[in-house]
Parts: structure tokens; C-alpha cells; sequence
């Protein structure tokens, strides 16, 4: 039995530290060169000197402001960018320095799923050949099985299997994002990436997203690595939260202690400029 | 005191390509006071951007206003002529688009970018131009204002970019600026830095907002009044504090318990699911009768179905357009 996608079940185990874990990143460092035409030109630390563990069927979520290395790291992670120094073991093979025939096939189980379903999705194929991309590229499977599997996953999200047909233009955003996270699976990764998958939905969007989220990691065992700037929602999907800054991770805690006693000055900012329903905005600046 | 933007019984449609219209807003009426903020919220293909831009007459071809008016200062802006609106948008009027990276011009300097909004305006000669330009830099960048005009769009930050677009819709002067979810694309920190902005260009300036947005969460303290759209019609509007503490619509409602709420009920409240407003927006915008809602509505009844629903009073301020308040 090729296809599990539907069948495939495991113990909800949030924070199953007995387990060995997934994802073990250390002292991870990119440097890009910035180029100019005159002079040495300068360098980039984007990462410097990143470490932490993922377990299975946990959640971490990477918060910080814009340009603190957030969506490098996502890129290191999925072998978009090689790292300068610095370690990703993933399921005890580090895949910096594993050889590429190795690579190719630890890539699958990491998959990455982008802000934007309207730009990572292509206009001009049908939904069915979007979600059988990935089988294709595989070539392990049959027709016949990758129809059975496309339907099955379409139902997994929550999509109607009547959309097969259609381009995801006619999609709506959420319903994009939907199929963004069902051809993400369709290769039974172990950890899906989300680069902030939420942050271009809308509100009432986002929550049914993050419901999908809960609900899939609750029955398919997922791993997830929230990279989000919404330390709400990563309050909300997360149990462990790593809030980064400058290329560092600067604090690293559960979401509970994060939220009660934040430590570090930037986990105190983004807690600041949370918008609140019921908190006024502090005083224009004169 | 008078209103600075009247706008009555606004409908506009889209013309598909076979021909056929299809409602983007649906008699849509408020008014704008001097000096205020209103916050307009709704999700997408609740007909919030075609309101910022057919406020100015900016749709795209296929857009027709049916009918209803916009007054502002005794005229009215559908019936005006094109030239008339050329000198009433961007002077008196302006709009601030959601994404600053395609709002600018890659290849001119922020500063010139500006400086022919300016330009376009009025005719004051160079050295006058150039130092109403440096003024309007001084004010939304305190700090490095000389810098920031000599840069090209792609050397400045997303909130850079887009506090240059607020200098430019601010630049003749304007009584009113229509903003379109001008901090979607923008971190939380930088969201809240650029409300503060916008809060003390009204103090300073007496600027009237439109506000648009599909975060409430953004709206609590910044803005005057919410008026709540969807499906193209007003569902609820009233006085921020008041929509935004206790919503009354079952849209408004539902969507506020949306949005996770890590400092309001904690503990056992964090591992269950988000409330959700089940269904999809896109389909329930289809020409029918009735409550625009009612197909996503866990308080739905018989009415609702049968007829659309008016405003309703529930104070002096505060409206909403659903049969549970009607008596």
C-alpha cells in the first residue's frame, strides 16, 4: 500500500521528548556577500549561529520582526541555500553535508509552504495537475494511484474534488492555501515548513487554516516549523516558541513562557506591538 | 458639524467579459467628519477596495458605478468632469495603496517621487518645490529625512517605502486620505509605528481617514468608528470602542472570536480550535435574495432568507442590519 495519506494515523504526542528528534540544528550560519562595484564590498550575517531540536509531532515557531533571518533559515532548512558553517541533522543525517544522492531523497519529508498561495501556485495548470506534480517528479507511481491520491488529499484539506479541473485562479485565497498545503503532502513529508502561510489570509481565513493545521497534525503525526511575525497565532499553533533577532535566536521557550515572562527585550516588543481588541494604542509620537 | 464626505446609496458593478454585472457594492452610505478616522473592515471579496477606489473614480474599466453620490464640499464627485477630478485627487483627496513596493517607481528617487505630486499641483517654481518637499520628508522621517529622499525605493525597508507613500498623499495637503490596507505587507511592529503616524498627521493636519482593512485587531484605539462590510452592503457601523468591544452582527461577531486571543482567555483556551465562520466569502457574493450573510450565519432564521435586512438603530451611533434587532 503505496498511498497512506488518508489511512496513516499517529498518537497525537505533543512534546514527545522520549523520542529521538527530527530536526537538531546547530550553531547553522549564512553569510551573504553583498557586492558592490567599488571596494571589498561588505558581508550579510543573515544566520549567526542558530541552534535548536524539533521532536516529532511538535510545533516550533520562529517569530521576529522582518530581516531578522527568519525566512533564511526556512531556506537552509529545505536545501534552498546552503548554510556557511553549522549543522541540520535531520533525522540523524545532516543534510549539509550528506551527498546529494542522499539529499535527494531527504528532501521530499521537508516540505515548504509559501506566504502567498496566489504566486506559488501556477495560474495556468489545473489543480489536479498542481497536486500531481510532485507524484510525477517521483516517477514511482501509476495513474490510476496518483488520481486515488489526488482525491484523497484534496478531501484530507478540505477540498471539494469537483475543484480538480479547475485553475486556482478560481480559488479563493484560503482555499489556495488549502492546495498549497495538499500537494505539500502529497509526498508524505515528516516536516512541512510554513513561511508565513497565514500572514496574507484573512482573519476568518486564518483560523480555518490553523484549525486545518491542528487537525492534520493530530492525525498524520506532522511536524511543523512556524515562521510567522504573528506572535498570536504562533501562541495559538505553537509549543515551543523561538523568537529571533539579528540572525540570532535570542529566546527559546515554551509558548506559555514566552507569553508570562518574556526575557529577552525583543520577545518584550513583539508582545508590545501585538494589536489587542481591547488595549488602547499608546500616545502618537510628537 | 458638516461632513467633509458625504457618500449616499453608493452601488458599483463589475462587467464580466460575457457581459454580465455582477454587484461589488450594494448601496453603500455613510459620512465622513472633519478629522476623523473610520475604520472599514472586511474580508476580501467584500467589496472594501472597490469602495476606496470608486470614492476617487479610479475603477477599472470594467467597473460601473450604477448609482448613488459622493459629496465632497458640495460637489458631487461621480458627476464630476475628468478635469475636475484631476484637481480634486491627490490635492484634496489622495489614496495610499496596499503594496508600497509596486505603489512607487523603481527607477526615481524617493524624494523626486514626491516632489511631482507636488509638481503636478501647484506651480510654485524649483527652489519653492524642493523645500515644501524637504518639509513633507521632515515630517514623516524626523530622523533621516535627506537620506531617505536620496534613496531609490529598493534601498529603504517595507515601512519605508511606506511612509514615502503617505508623503506623497500627504504632500498638497489633503482633507481626506483613503488608505487601503496600507499595513497588510508590514511586521507588527512596523503596523503599529505607521498607525501612529497616521494619528499625528490627523492631530496635526486635521485629516479625515478611511481606514481600510481585515484586521480588527489593528482598529481597537486607532480608529473613531467601524463600519463593518460584507457582501457589498454596511452589515454593522458605530463607534469603534463600542463595535469593537461588543459587536452585535453575527458577522462581526464571528469574526472577532476568529482571531486568536492570548491575552483575553488563557490556559485551557489555547490547544482547542478557533471558533471559524464556516463556509467561503467568494460564493455567498452571489446575486440573491435576502440577508448577504445568512448562508454563513449561525443565528440565521426564516426571515432572513426571504428578504435583505435594513439598518437597524441600536443608539444614536451604533447600526446594524440584521431582523434580530429589528422590533
Amino acid at each position: 500500500m503505496r498511498f497512506r495519506v488518508s489511512s496513516m494515523k499517529v498518537e497525537a504526542s505533543a512534546g514527545s521528548q522520549n523520542m529521538p528528534p527530527l530536526l537538531k540544528v546547530e550553531n547553522l550560519v549564512k553569510c551573504y556577500a553583498r557586492r558592490s562595484l567599488v571596494g571589498r564590498g561588505e558581508e550579510l550575517l543573515a544566520l549567526n549561529g542558530v541552534s535548536f531540536t524539533v521532536f516529532p509531532g511538535t510545533t516550533l515557531a520562529v517569530v521576529g520582526e522582518s530581516g531578522s533571518g527568519k525566512s533564511t533559515l526556512a531556506s537552509c532548512l529545505a536545501c534552498l541555500e546552503s548554510p556557511t558553517a553549522g549543522n541540520i541533522w535531520f533525522e540523524g543525517k545532516d543534510i549539509v553535508k550528506v551527498e546529494e544522492r542522499v539529499r535527494r531523497q531527504l528532501r521530499p519529508q521537508i516540505q515548504l509552504i509559501f506566504q502567498d498561495p496566489a504566486s506559488s501556485l501556477n495560474p495556468r495548470w489545473s489543480v489536479l495537475e498542481i497536486l500531481l506534480e510532485p507524484l510525477i517528479l517521483r516517477r514511482k507511481f501509476t495513474r490510476e494511484e496518483m488520481k486515488q491520491c489526488a482525491s484523497s488529499l484534496l478531501e484530507r484539506v478540505g477540498l471539494s474534488p469537483d475543484f480538480v479541473e479547475r485553475p486556482p485562479t478560481e480559488l479563493s485565497g484560503g482555499q489556495r492555501q488549502r492546495l498549497a498545503i495538499a500537494r505539500a503532502l502529497a509526498l508524505q513529508p515528516k516536516l512541512l515548513i510554513l513561511d508565513e502561510a497565514l500572514s496574507a489570509l484573512d482573519c476568518s481565513v486564518q483560523a480555518q487554516i490553523a484549525n486545518l493545521l491542528r487537525e492534520l497534525q493530530s492525525s498524520l503525526g506532522m511536524t511543523y516549523l512556524f515562521i510567522t511575525h504573528d506572535l498570536a497565532m504562533a501562541v495559538y499553533l505553537a509549543d515551543e516558541i523561538a523568537v529571533m533577532s539579528r540572525g540570532r535566536i535570542v529566546e527559546l521557550g515554551s509558548a506559555e513562557q514566552i507569553l508570562d515572562q518574556p526575557q529577552h527585550e525583543t520577545t518584550r516588543q513583539l508582545l508590545r506591538a501585538l494589536p489587542r481588541m481591547t488595549r488602547a494604542l499608546p500616545a502618537p509620537e510628537q | 458639524m458638516a461632513s467633509v464626505l458625504e457618500i449616499q446609496n453608493l452601488q458599483v458593478s463589475y462587467r464580466s467579459r460575457e457581459g454580465i454585472l455582477s454587484s461589488a457594492l450594494a448601496g453603500v452610505s455613510f459620512d465622513l467628519m472633519p478629522g476623523e478616522i473610520i475604520g472599514v473592515l472586511g474580508e476580501s471579496g467584500s467589496g472594501k477596495s472597490t469602495l476606496a477606489v470608486s470614492l476617487v473614480r479610479l475603477l477599472p474599466r470594467n467597473g460601473e458605478i450604477i448609482r448613488g453620490a459622493v459629496h465632497f464640499e458640495g460637489q458631487d464627485l461621480l458627476r464630476a468632469t475628468p478635469d475636475e477630478l484631476q484637481q480634486i485627487r491627490g490635492r484634496c483627496i489622495s489614496l495610499i495603496f496596499q503594496e508600497p513596493s509596486l505603489a512607487l517607481h523603481p527607477t526615481l528617487r524617493a524624494g523626486e517621487q514626491v516632489r511631482q505630486v507636488l509638481a503636478a499641483h501647484s506651480a510654485p517654481g524649483k527652489s519653492a518645490l524642493n523645500e515644501r518637499t524637504r518639509q513633507v520628508f521632515a515630517q514623516l522621517f524626523p530622523e533621516d529625512a535627506d537620506r531617505i529622499s536620496r534613496s531609490y525605493p529598493h534601498q529603504l525597508s517595507g515601512g519605508q517605502r511606506q511612509r514615502v507613500l503617505i508623503a506623497q498623499a500627504i504632500a498638497c495637503g489633503p482633507s481626506v486620505v483613503i488608505a487601503d490596507e496600507p499595513t497588510a505587507s508590514l511586521d507588527s511592529a512596523t503596523q503599529m509605528e505607521l498607525l501612529a503616524v497616521f494619528r499625528t498627521l490627523r492631530e496635526r493636519m486635521g485629516l479625515a481617514m478611511i481606514f481600510i482593512t481585515h484586521n480588527p485587531a489593528l482598529l481597537s484605539g486607532f480608529a473613531d468608528r467601524v463600519l463593518v462590510l460584507y457582501g457589498g452592503q454596511v452589515v454593522e457601523c458605530g463607534p469603534a470602542a463600542t463595535v469593537l468591544a461588543s459587536p452585535r452582527h453575527p458577522y462581526t461577531k464571528a469574526l472577532f472570536q476568529s482571531i486568536p486571543a492570548i491575552f483575553e482567555e488563557r490556559g485551557s483556551g489555547r490547544k482547542t480550535k478557533l471558533p471559524v465562520i464556516l463556509g467561503d466569502s467568494a460564493r455567498s457574493s452571489l446575486p440573491r435574495g435576502g440577508c448577504p450573510f445568512e448562508p454563513r450565519c449561525t443565528e440565521r432564521m426564516s426571515v432572513c432568507r426571504e428578504r435583505e435586512p435594513s439598518l437597524v438603530n441600536l443608539s444614536a451611533s451604533h447600526e446594524v442590519s440584521c431582523f434580530k434587532y429589528e422590533s
